[in-house]
């Protein structure tokens, strides 16, 4: 089974700060972090080849220093890994970047299933995957929870709802999105680690994919970025409920006392 | 001269520091208030291969240098030192006497198995009577056949109980001194080896120290580590390695220290501004973040040459006693940054400073290390 993962390297978000004048993410000196929901896209291929056999391959767009994000994967387990990286490529929105990542797809040749993340933790858009799909004509199945069986034809998943999850049977070769609770990331152990450090990982560029170039970068980007602000925080109050005043006043105490107010 | 970590250093250094923020850091209050070892977390890292970092291939190894290893202990003990100096014991003091000293044999069955974390490891010389004066021991292995029985008692051991495999020393000819101490491979489960009382420490709670006592244990001499004769030999050079793995703890708990010592200080608003604007406070910071810096390059210093084939046992010392000292000193400084809430158990800093002390004391006194020290440059 040939299965692909698409992953973004990502400010670690409970650092971020934002540029006022620019309205874009500051990085510079903000860690950068595999997304985490994409290390869920990686354990559920792991797991997957771990079943059924095949390859797993990990494919980002993003500046060269991506390669880092890729060598996690690589080091958790993943077989090989493709960057797609070029000047083209920036300032790509989610409509341009899934353009690019469905041509590095194109390029793969045969893929059985794609796996992303539910989204990614900078953005929140949880775009990227589904227009993918759309762009390769494949099925796709967002919010998965829990793979349950998979043959040549059909793939059977559990997706995941506010409410409870719907099963669902998807054609092949298909793609997934994946939420937080379909498993837990495992650790890359030693081994792999220095294994990933030694292992070559191509780089393409636009020249190497089959794309129209308009639809790539900020030309092939409909969404305008106006304005990026931290919302101002509103902390939920809390009800107390008592039958009387005395007895509603005790527990107000209580509660106070016990989160250091008084 | 090179500054600067290797990128396979560097990607060990962060998984290490990755595992202990999310498996270490959310419970290592509870456990050293419960005075608790977690052999679950102990198995989750031979799982990721902290084990292996500093073996060969042949024998389950990651290839890596001692500095990265000695860097994981660094990065584990910054949250939980306990767990730092665990890996220690198993990888310095058990492990690596039986790769260094060991047959095929040996190594095939007994190290192997600890490299792969599989198994967990201790280390034996410390009796009642004989700490430092090693050659006092009162731990005797008798020929009978083709065995040794073993009879005596162990106290102070790291991983013991726990721990499957040991590296004992024993006397099997008195009349010698040090030149009759001779080293053994003791299994947990053999007939005649038990467990007394498990110590009760001022610190380092998340590790295991207990006292080993054997009653005829009957070793097969396939058991023997080196010859007869070469315990000695074998345990100095075993500290030597394992002074540097206590130098990474110590350094650890330091710059855990510093790094608790700043953020607080930053948050910690009075008279109106955060305390760190104080240069009483700010200096006293700039002066532990020196010291830490001076012992970290002592520390991978020490690490390098070990790596290098190198002599080493001086360089050890020298690390284990500086790292050890500021150890002290700058947990003690956190702990003041922080004032009375540095006392209180609600805070880290507390636990790091009641777990510095033993980095003065263990694998050889601090005194011991002077001895080294100055036993080397006097020549």
């Amino acid at each position: 089974m040939d299965i692909v993962v698409c992953v973004k390297q990502v400010p670690d978000t409970t650092e971020v700060r934002i540029d006022p004048e620019t309205n874009t993410l500051i990085r510079q000196g903000v860690p950068s972090i595999v997304n985490p929901f994409d290390k869920n896209a990686v354990e559920a291929a792991l797991q997957l080849r771990e079943k059924y056999g095949g390859k797993v391959t990990i494919l980002s767009m993003g500046p060269l220093q991506s390669k880092e994000a890729l060598k996690e994967c690589l080091a958790m387990g993943a077989d090989e890994a493709i960057l797609l990286s070029d000047r083209a490529f920036g300032g790509s929105d989610t409509l341009a970047t899934s353009h690019a990542l469905a041509a590095g797809l194109r390029k793969m040749g045969k893929v059985d299933i794609i796996l992303c993340g539910k989204q990614a933790i900078d953005g929140d858009t949880a775009q990227v995957g589904p227009e993918i799909a759309e762009h390769l004509g494949i099925t796709q199945v967002t919010y998965v929870s829990k793979i349950n069986t998979v043959d040549e034809q059909v793939i059977r998943v559990e997706r995941e709802h506010e409410e409870g999850y719907e099963v669902i049977e998807a054609q092949m070769p298909v793609l997934l999105t994946v939420v937080k609770s379909i498993n837990e990331p495992r650790y890359p152990t030693v081994k792999g680690t220095m294994k990933a450090n030694r292992k070559e990982i191509p780089v393409w560029t636009v020249d190497d994919v089959e794309v129209d170039r308009d639809a790539l970068g900020l030309k092939g980007s409909p969404t305008q970025v106006r304005r990026i602000f931290t919302p101002e925080r509103r902390v939920q109050g809390e009800m107390m409920q008592a039958d009387t005043a005395r007895e509603a006043a005790t527990l107000l105490v209580k509660r106070l006392v016990e989160i250091k107010i008084i | 001269m090179q500054f600067q970590l290797t990128e396979d250093q560097q990607m060990v250094q962060k998984l290490a520091r990755d595992f202990a923020e999310k498996r270490l850091a959310p419970s290592v209050a509870e456990r050293d208030e419960k005075e608790e070892f977690s052999r679950e977390l102990f198995n989750e890292m031979g799982e990721m291969g902290l084990t292996s970092i500093c073996f060969p291939e042949a024998y389950g190894g990651a290839e890596g240098d001692v500095l990265s290893y000695i860097l994981a202990v660094e990065e584990l003990s910054k949250v939980d030192d306990g767990i730092g100096i665990t890996l220690s014991a198993t990888v310095s003091l058990c492990a690596w006497p039986i790769y260094a000293y060991g047959t095929e044999e040996q190594k095939q069955k007994y190290l192997v198995p600890l490299v792969e974390g599989e198994k967990l490891g201790a280390f034996g010389l410390t009796e009642p009577n004989a700490g430092t004066d090693a050659a006092a021991q009162q731990t005797v292995a008798v020929a009978d056949g083709d065995d040794y029985i073993l009879n005596g008692s162990k106290v102070f051991i790291t991983n013991g109980g726990e721990a499957e495999t040991y590296v004992i020393f024993a006397m099997t000819d008195k009349s010698k001194g040090t030149r009759g101490i001779t080293a053994f491979i003791v299994e947990k489960d053999m007939p005649g080896f038990t467990f007394g009382k498990k110590e009760h420490k001022m610190g380092i709670h998340t590790s295991l120290t207990n006292e080993l006592v054997f009653q005829n244990v009957r070793l097969p001499k396939e058991n023997m580590l080196g010859k007869v004769g070469e315990g000695f030999k074998i345990a100095m050079s075993t500290l030597d390695g394992g002074r540097i793995g206590v130098a990474a703890q110590a350094l650890g708990i330091a710059q855990g220290a510093l790094d608790h010592a700043i953020k607080y200080s930053k948050e910690r608003v009075q008279f109106g501004k955060p305390i760190a604007q104080n240069q009483a406070l700010a200096f006293m910071m700039a002066d532990m973040a020196t010291k830490i810096d001076a012992a970290r390059l002592l520390v991978y210093r020490a690490a390098y040459l070990k790596d290098q084939g190198l002599p080493y046992s001086k360089e050890a010392a020298m690390a284990k006693l500086y790292a050890s000292d500021i150890a002290m000193e700058v947990t003690t400084d956190a702990v003041q940054v922080f004032g009375g809430y540095g006392y209180s158990r609600e805070y880290p800093v507390e636990r790091l400073m009641r777990n510095a002390k033993i980095t003065q004391i263990y694998e050889g006194t601090n005194q011991v290390q002077r001895m080294v020290i100055s036993g080397t440059i006097l020549k």
